[in-house]
C-alpha cells in the first residue's frame, strides 16, 4: 500500500527551551490512500497538536522540534509558507473539534467558502458559488442556494459541522484530517454525520485521520487505530485487533471504561487516575503509575516498540490475548 | 425596529430638554449679560430699556418659558451680541468645524490602522515598540502643547504651512469648504493633525488589541487550514472582526472631536464653531450658547444613532428583523 501521509518520530513542544512541554513527544504513524485512521486517546494526549503539526498551524510559543511528516513523500516540516499554503485546504483539509467557533462570525457562509476555492483554483466567481453550493447539498444541508447567503449563527452547531465538513471537501483532497468533530454534537448528528463522512471519503477516495477520544467512534468508522498516551502512539493496528485483544493495558482500560463493551449490570471499570500532565511524566513508561500489570521495570526505561505483523505496541507487559 | 426607532426619539427629546434647562440656568448663573452689553457710562434710563428690549427684566422663569415656547416654533433666539438669529450663525461656523473633524477623523483612520496592525500582528517587536510609544506620547501629551509644537516647528522653523485662519475657501456641491483649494488645504493640515493625534493613538490602539484578541481565534486557524493567503486572513476576517468595536468607539468619538475642537479652534484660530463658543461664553451671549450645546447634542444623539445601525451592518448577529 502506498502512504498517503507518514509521520515519524513527531515532536512538538511549547513552554521555553529550558522547560519544554512536550505536549507531541515522537509520534510515528502512517495512513493509506483511501484508509480511515482512527487516532483515540484521553483529552490532553496530545491529539490536537499531532493533527495541527501535519499542516504546520501550531501557534507560537508551539513549535516541531524533531520528526519528519512526508505527504505523498514531500517533507513537510520545515517546508517553506507558500508551499504550505498551497497544500493546506488543497490537499489536506482539517475539520476542526468545534463547529461554534470555526466560522468566522462576521462573514457569510459563501464568503467563506468561494474564499476556500479562490484561494486555489483559478475560476470565476460564479462558478466558485456553484461548487460551494454543490458542496453543502452533498453533506446534506438542505436548500443550499438559500443556506449560502447566510451566517454562521443562523445554523446549529450540527449544520455548521457540515458546513466545515463541506468547505473540508470543496478541493476533493487526499487527506482529511478531523479533529473530534462530533464531540460537540449530539448522538443522532454524530452518527448522521459519521455515516456521511464515511460514505464520501469511500466516494472519493480520500484517507482519513479521525481524531477521537472515544473508541465507540473509532470502531464504527475506521480500519486501522491508533492509541495515544502522553504524547506517544502506544498502540496501532488494524481496528479489529486492537478492539478485540489489545496489547497495551491503556487500551484495555479505554474498553473496559467504555459503555457498550460492558456487559450488561456490569459497573464500567474506569481507568484509575488521571493522564499526567505533559510536565508532570512518570519516568519510564508515562503510563505506569495507573497500570494494573506494571512492574519495577517500567519504571527503569521506555518500552520501545514491538512490532507483530500489522501492528504495534509500546509495553514491556503485553496482555496475553494479544498473542492469541 | 420601528420601536427602537420611536423610543429613541423620545429619549433624544427629553436628553434634548434637559440640556436646555440646564444650560439656561448655568449661563444665568454665570453673570448679567447686560453688564457686558451695557456702556459703563449709560443712565439707568438707558439701561433699563436695553434690558427690556432683550427681555432681561423679567424674572428667570418666564424667560425660559418664553424660551422653551420659541423653540418649540424653531427660534432658539438672536444672539445678544450680533443681534442675528442664534441658529444661523451656529450654523454658518458649522462647515468649518466639520471640515476640520471629518479631516482629523481621516487621518486617524488612514493611518491608525495599518500601524495598529503592523504592531499587533508582530508584538513584542521593535515595530511594535516603536509604535505604541509614539502612541502613548500621543496619548499623554496635552494637544494644545501638541498644537503649539506643530505651529514652532512647521510654521515657524521650516516655514511650511501657515497656522492662522481658514486660508482660501472654494465651495464643492455648494458648501463652502477649504477643501476645495490648494491654499485652504494647506491651512487645513496643522490643525486636522493637531485633532487627530489624540484620535490616532486611539485608533492604533484599539486595532492592535483587536487584532491581539483575534489572531489566536479558532476561525483564524480555520482561515489558514483553507489555504487562504496571510494577507486575506488579515484584510478580510481579522480587520472585519475588528471593525466592530471600531466603528462604535469612532462614531462616538467624533461627536467629540466636533464638540471639544474648541481647543485646537483656539489655537489655530480656526473660524468654526468651537471658537464661536469661547467668544460666546466670554460675553455672556446666552442665546448662541445654549443653541451651541442644543445642536452638539443632537449631534451626539445623531452620530448614537448613526452608530447603532451600522453596528448591526457590520455584526450580523445583531441584525435587527431578519430571520434566517
Ligand atoms: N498553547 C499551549 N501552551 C502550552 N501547552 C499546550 C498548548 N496547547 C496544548 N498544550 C499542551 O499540549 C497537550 C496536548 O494538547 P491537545 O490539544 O493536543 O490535546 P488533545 O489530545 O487534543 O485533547 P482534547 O481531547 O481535550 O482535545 C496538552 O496537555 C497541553 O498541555
Ligand atoms: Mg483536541
Amino acid at each position: 500500500m502506498v502512504a498517503v501521509l507518514q509521520v515519524e518520530g513527531l515532536q512538538t513542544w511549547f513552554g521555553t527551551k529550558d522547560a519544554p512541554v512536550r505536549a507531541v513527544d515522537g509520534v510515528s504513524f502512517s495512513v493509506a490512500r483511501g484508509e480511515i485512521l482512527g487516532l483515540v486517546g484521553e483529552s490532553g494526549s496530545g491529539k490536537s497538536i499531532t493533527g495541527f503539526s501535519i499542516l504546520g498551524l501550531v501557534d507560537p510559543p508551539g513549535r516541531v522540534v524533531g520528526g519528519r511528516v512526508l505527504f505523498q513523500g514531500q517533507e513537510l516540516v520545515g517546508a517553506p509558507p507558500e508551499t504550505l499554503r498551497r497544500i493546506r485546504g488543497k490537499k489536506i483539509a482539517m475539520i476542526f473539534q468545534d463547529p461554534m467557533m470555526t466560522l468566522n462570525p462576521v462573514l457569510s457562509i459563501e464568503t467563506q467558502m468561494v474564499e476556500a476555492v479562490l484561494a486555489h483554483d483559478d475560476t470565476p466567481r460564479a462558478e466558485a458559488r456553484a461548487r460551494a453550493r454543490d458542496a453543502l447539498g452533498l453533506v446534506g444541508i438542505p436548500s443550499p442556494e438559500e443556506r449560502l447567503g447566510a451566517y454562521p449563527h443562523q445554523f446549529s452547531g450540527g449544520m455548521r459541522q457540515r458546513v466545515a465538513i463541506a468547505i473540508a471537501l470543496l478541493h476533493k483532497p487526499d487527506l482529511i484530517i478531523a479533529d473530534e468533530p462530533t464531540t460537540a454534537l449530539d448522538v443522532t448528528i454524530q452518527s448522521q454525520i459519521l455515516f456521511e463522512v464515511r460514505r464520501l471519503a469511500d466516494a472519493f477516495g480520500m484517507a482519513l485521520v479521525w481524531i477521537s477520544h472515544d473508541l465507540g467512534v473509532v470502531a464504527s468508522l475506521a480500519d486501522r487505530v491508533a492509541v495515544m498516551y502522553a504524547g506517544r502512539i502506544v498502540e496501532s493496528g488494524g481496528v479489529d485487533d486492537i478492539l478485540d485483544r489489545p496489547a497495551h493495558p491503556y487500551t484495555r482500560g479505554l474498553l473496559d471504561a467504555l459503555p457498550a463493551t460492558a456487559r450488561r449490570g456490569e459497573r464500567l471499570r474506569p481507568i484509575p487516575g488521571m493522564a499526567p500532565a505533559p510536565t508532570a511524566r512518570p519516568s519510564g513508561c508515562a503510563f505506569r503509575t495507573r497500570c494494573f500489570a506494571a512492574g519495577p521495570d517500567c519504571a527503569a526505561a521506555e518500552p520501545e516498540p514491538t512490532r507483530a505483523g500489522e501492528r504495534q505496541w509500546r509495553c514491556f507487559h503485553p496482555l496475553a490475548e494479544a498473542a492469541a | 425596529m420601528t420601536v427602537f426607532v420611536i423610543r429613541r426619539l423620545l429619549q433624544s427629546l427629553v436628553v434634548l430638554a434637559a440640556t436646555a434647562a440646564i444650560v439656561f440656568v448655568g449661563v444665568y448663573a454665570i453673570g448679567d449679560p447686560a453688564e457686558m452689553l451695557i456702556a459703563p457710562d449709560a443712565t439707568p434710563a438707558e439701561r433699563a430699556q436695553v434690558e427690556a428690549s432683550l427681555g432681561l427684566d423679567r424674572p428667570l422663569p418666564a424667560q425660559f418659558l418664553t424660551f422653551v415656547v420659541n423653540a418649540l416654533h424653531g427660534d432658539l433666539g438672536r444672539s445678544f451680541v450680533f443681534n442675528q438669529p442664534s441658529i444661523s450663525l451656529i450654523l454658518g461656523r458649522l462647515p468649518a468645524t466639520l471640515e476640520l473633524a471629518f479631516v482629523a477623523i481621516v487621518i486617524a483612520l488612514a493611518l491608525g490602522i495599518p500601524l495598529g496592525l503592523l504592531a499587533g500582528l508582530k508584538p513584542r517587536s521593535a515595530t511594535d515598540e516603536a509604535i505604541m510609544t509614539g502612541s502613548i506620547l500621543g496619548f499623554s501629551l496635552p494637544n494644545f502643547w501638541q498644537g503649539m509644537m506643530l505651529i514652532m516647528i512647521f510654521s515657524v522653523w521650516l516655514g511650511w504651512l501657515p497656522s492662522t485662519g481658514r486660508g482660501t475657501t472654494g465651495t464643492i456641491f455648494g458648501v463652502e469648504t477649504s477643501l476645495a483649494t490648494w491654499d485652504g488645504l494647506r491651512h487645513l493640515i496643522l490643525p486636522a493633525v493637531n485633532l487627530a493625534l489624540f484620535k490616532l493613538a486611539l485608533v492604533i490602539r484599539l486595532t492592535r488589541t483587536g487584532v491581539r484578541e483575534t489572531m489566536p481565534l479558532d476561525f483564524v486557524k480555520f482561515a489558514r487550514a483553507k489555504g487562504l493567503t496571510e494577507r486575506r486572513i488579515v484584510l478580510v476576517h481579522v480587520l472585519k472582526t475588528i471593525m466592530v468595536p471600531l466603528v462604535t468607539v469612532i462614531g462616538m468619538e467624533i461627536g467629540s472631536l466636533i464638540a471639544f475642537g474648541v481647543v485646537t479652534e483656539t489655537i489655530f484660530a480656526w473660524p468654526g464653531i468651537g471658537k464661536l463658543l469661547i467668544d460666546s461664553i466670554m460675553r455672556l451671549d446666552r442665546p448662541v450658547v445654549v443653541a451651541y450645546l442644543l445642536v452638539v447634542v443632537s449631534l451626539f444623539i445623531v452620530l448614537n444613532f448613526t452608530v447603532d445601525v451600522l453596528y448591526s451592518i457590520l455584526d450580523p448577529r445583531i441584525r435587527v428583523g431578519r430571520g434566517a
